[in-house]
């Protein structure tokens, strides 16, 4: 039930309501929960609704975080 | 973000997990308290590689359709089947749970009426707009990542001014189960992941007392394979530390203040109260009713509807869901599991939902499974 899947908005239109894309997919989505989205934002949608914004930069730490354990497990890839 | 399925690192990650266990010298118990955790562990093969590891996974109360007792679905078929021109609208899961009188999906409405099976609550208010000679009553079960697009729908409701909509609401907040869990003292645990669309909205703070007042770490995890043993790493160096707390695993997702404006949204529309769950009973303030502001779009006043005396029993004398849920048995050891109780013909919610520690069980861990 807690299922939230990340998307790209791709446009943002009146009411609070917007369209992104998941995989291909353009699927509408109610902005009402997060402050000042752009078009261009990544979120996480449930049940319809952006309830957050995911943070690029704290992405790049996790993947790069995955990418240290893996190189000091195997100095040479 | 291929990292965060890629196998060699998962390989990295579970030596990783496989060391600190061995620092520890023991083995470690950790619950996850979210479906979607679970999901991600069966789904990816990941538990028999914990446990080659020294991790113990169990499942919690993560799954709010499992959590819901019979009687808001008693009420709900009630509606369905008594009250002509009456609009049952609800998330798929919840339409076919089992109760002594059949499920939603199962029984006959009555004239008129009829189930509508929803993705998102505001199609509630279009079907209330399209049909405004019909009752449309939202069923709608969820913890704090489904509430606030409730709250929201139901002052989309009041600013339509519409007074053919209501809502049934099964909706269960996550901290105080833990405690439940953590004073009934029935399992040992060492450490939780802390569910992380949940913690979206609510951030760290509702977690802390778990670190300082029963001891144990946790951390908010994705829902990625290598979120989840980022998680369960972050476990075991507060274990190793001796420093329990809230972490954060899931930062691109979880500021650790949480959602402030969706935390608004739901205070302004609901309450807490004393709520039974299946399986664990009553716990002080674990729902949510709406304010007196928005009783009027309360559907157990307005139908009458009893779901406050909900004793949170099984739905069958021999399903065992309720263990189950509080992390004391495995599926595998419910003697219903897969003989009888199956998919297409479940005995209690946990073989229903797609969340459901019994059906996730049944579909990636059973032994000697048809390929």
């Amino acid at each position: 039930m807690c299922l939230g899947i990340p998307a790209k908005i791709i446009s943002i239109e009146e009411g609070n309501t917007g369209k992104a894309d998941y995989l291909g997919t353009k699927v509408k989505v109610n902005l009402s929960l997060l402050d000042e989205i752009k078009v261009g934002d990544w979120v996480i949608i449930h049940a319809g609704f952006a309830i957050s914004r995911l943070d690029e930069a704290e992405a790049q730490e996790t993947l790069n975080l995955l990418r240290e354990i893996a190189s000091q497990e195997n100095p040479d890839s | 973000m291929d990292e965060l399925r890629h196998g060699a690192i998962t390989a990295a990650l579970l030596r990783l997990v496989q060391q600190k266990t061995n620092r520890l010298g023991r083995r470690v118990r950790i619950m996850e308290v979210c479906g979607t955790h679970t999901m991600t562990v069966y789904r990816y093969g990941l538990n028999p590689l914990l446990q080659a590891s020294g991790i113990d996974l169990l499942s919690g109360p993560g799954c709010p359709v499992c959590i819901t007792p019979d009687e808001y679905h008693e009420a709900a078929i009630a509606l369905l089947t008594q009250r002509p021109r009456t609009t049952v609208a609800s998330f798929g899961d919840m339409t076919r749970v089992p109760t002594s009188q059949g499920s939603l999906q199962t029984v006959v409405p009555a004239p008129g009426s009829r189930l509508r099976i929803i993705y998102s609550p505001l199609e509630a208010i279009d079907l209330a707009m399209t049909h405004p000679e019909d009752e449309v009553v939202l069923f709608a079960a969820g913890f704090e990542t489904t509430i606030p697009s409730i709250a929201l729908t139901v002052k989309e409701a009041r600013k339509r001014g519409l007074l053919n909509f209501s809502l049934l609401a099964a909706l269960w907040l996550i901290p105080p189960p833990l405690r439940a869990i953590l004073q009934a003292g029935e399992v040992a645990l060492d450490g939780f992941l802390y569910p992380g669309h949940v913690s979206t909205i609510i951030g760290c703070a509702p977690y802390r007392f778990v670190a300082e007042e029963f001891g144990l770490p946790g951390t908010i995890t994705g829902f990625e394979p290598n979120d989840v043993l980022l998680g369960i790493i972050s476990i075991l160096d507060q274990l190793l530390a001796n420093k329990p707390g809230v972490e954060v695993e899931y930062r691109r997702a979880v500021p650790a203040e949480g959602n402030q404006r969706a935390l608004r949204v739901m205070a302004e529309v609901f309450e807490p109260k004393d709520a039974v769950w299946r399986g664990l009973g009553l716990i002080p303030s674990s729902g949510l009713r709406l304010r007196s502001e928005y009783q009027d779009f309360d559907a157990s006043s307005r139908f009458s509807l009893d779901v406050t005396s909900a004793r949170g029993e099984k739905s069958h004398p021999a399903c065992r869901c309720g263990e189950v849920l509080r992390g004391l048995l495995q599926p595998e050891e419910c003697p219903l599991f897969g003989a009888s109780c199956r998919p297409e013909s479940p005995y209690g919610p946990c073989m229903v939902s797609y969340e459901g520690a019994c059906l996730i069980h049944f579909k990636y861990n059973r032994p000697g499974k048809e390929k």
